[in-house]
């Protein structure tokens, strides 16, 4: 899973609607791999990262390359476009696990793939 | 032959053996692909614009092939671990998780551009457990859903309805989620090529201009 997706998710427990974003990465093993640069598609997805959760994750994981706010011209600063590409499109979840901050569910992560599955009474 | 949402879950059905048969089988690929293309098509997003789009039920990524090669960026999900497999082995390019779709999802309001799915919709009105209840695990599934995309956004689903009233259920449950659309059936003639499509609109989009 991409970091891009994370930035994406919230805890889905029956009942856990508040302070379940972003889920905490914990454990994790990372791995970079090589993807096409789509400036449109980066700009389209600039309005729906939220930012801060984005940074505050990287730096838990010892990615320090994004800058701490989010620059004014970002839609059209290749520079900042690039980071943002490597960091959300090549930077792949391997292992691990995410666990949500508000009722602290675990979600597995194997071979790059999250378990989203509930036990029946969470949903 | 009786159909495969009548014989066991999902996960049962599409295990091992039959997950590698499923991928391996050229025509029952070629058929998917052209379902996909066509889902893809009635998401009706602007020429050449690259989206963020969620694969229900996604299986070996054969449909998320289809998305790749139209530019987008693919997320899919499936209950059936054995077809996630699959899906690594062919070096699947869109994320994938572990998910029942009658659990609902796990994505943020306005996550993405639209939703496609192949031939999973029928699987949701089966209750293969006591605890399924077929009208509940759609709701669940179509609010997640509606939540998960941007106002405006299409979510298109070929689906194998099993009579009137599965349509109805179904077509009701997405409504009360706020949902519009219609179906569109393909080839309506041919009792071997027509297709359903189950088209939904997740409202409109905001003063008529894309939200980019
Ligand atoms: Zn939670």
């Amino acid at each position: 899973m991409r970091l891009i997706t994370h930035n994406m998710l919230q805890c889905h427990v029956k009942g856990c609607n508040a302070n379940n974003f972003p889920l905490e990465l914990q454990e994790v093993v990372l791995e970079q791999e090589e993807a096409e640069m789509n400036e449109d598609f980066l700009r389209n997805m600039l309005t729906k990262i939220e930012y801060d959760a984005l940074v505050a994750t990287c730096l838990k994981l010892d990615i320090n390359d994004l800058p701490a706010t989010i620059p004014a011209d970002a839609a059209y600063n290749d520079e900042f476009l690039q980071i943002l590409h490597r960091v959300i499109l090549e930077t792949h979840i391997k292992s691990g696990k995410m666990v949500c901050p508000n009722c602290q569910h675990n979600y597995i992560i194997r071979d790059g793939i999250p378990n989203m599955l509930l036990a029946e009474h969470e949903v | 032959m009786s159909r495969p949402e009548h014989q066991a879950p999902p996960e049962i059905v599409y295990g091992g053996e039959e997950a590698a048969k499923y991928t391996g089988n050229s025509r029952i690929a070629a058929i998917q692909a052209e379902m996909a293309g066509r889902a893809v098509e009635l998401l009706n997003l602007p020429e050449g614009y690259p989206g963020f789009i969620l694969d229900v039920g996604c299986g070996s990524g054969l449909s998320g092939e289809v998305l790749e090669e139209e530019g987008h960026v693919w997320v899919g999900f499936d209950i059936a671990p054995a077809m996630l497999e699959v899906a690594l082995e062919q070096e699947a390019t869109g994320d994938l998780f572990l998910q029942d779709a009658g659990q609902g999802m796990a994505f943020r309001p306005g996550t993405f551009d639209g939703c496609i799915s192949i031939s999973v919709l029928q699987w949701l009105c089966n209750a293969d457990k006591a605890s399924h209840h077929p009208k509940a695990r759609l709701m669940r599934f179509f609010s997640t859903l509606y939540s998960s995309l941007r106002r405006g956004a299409r979510a298109i689903f070929q689906f194998y309805p099993e009579n009137d009233d599965q349509v109805q259920l179904i077509m009701g449950c997405a409504v009360r989620c706020g949902f519009e659309g219609g179906l569109v059936v393909d080839y309506p003639n041919s009792k071997k090529a027509k297709k359903f499509y189950l088209c939904l609109f997740a409202g409109q989009e905001v003063n008529g201009v894309k939200q980019q």
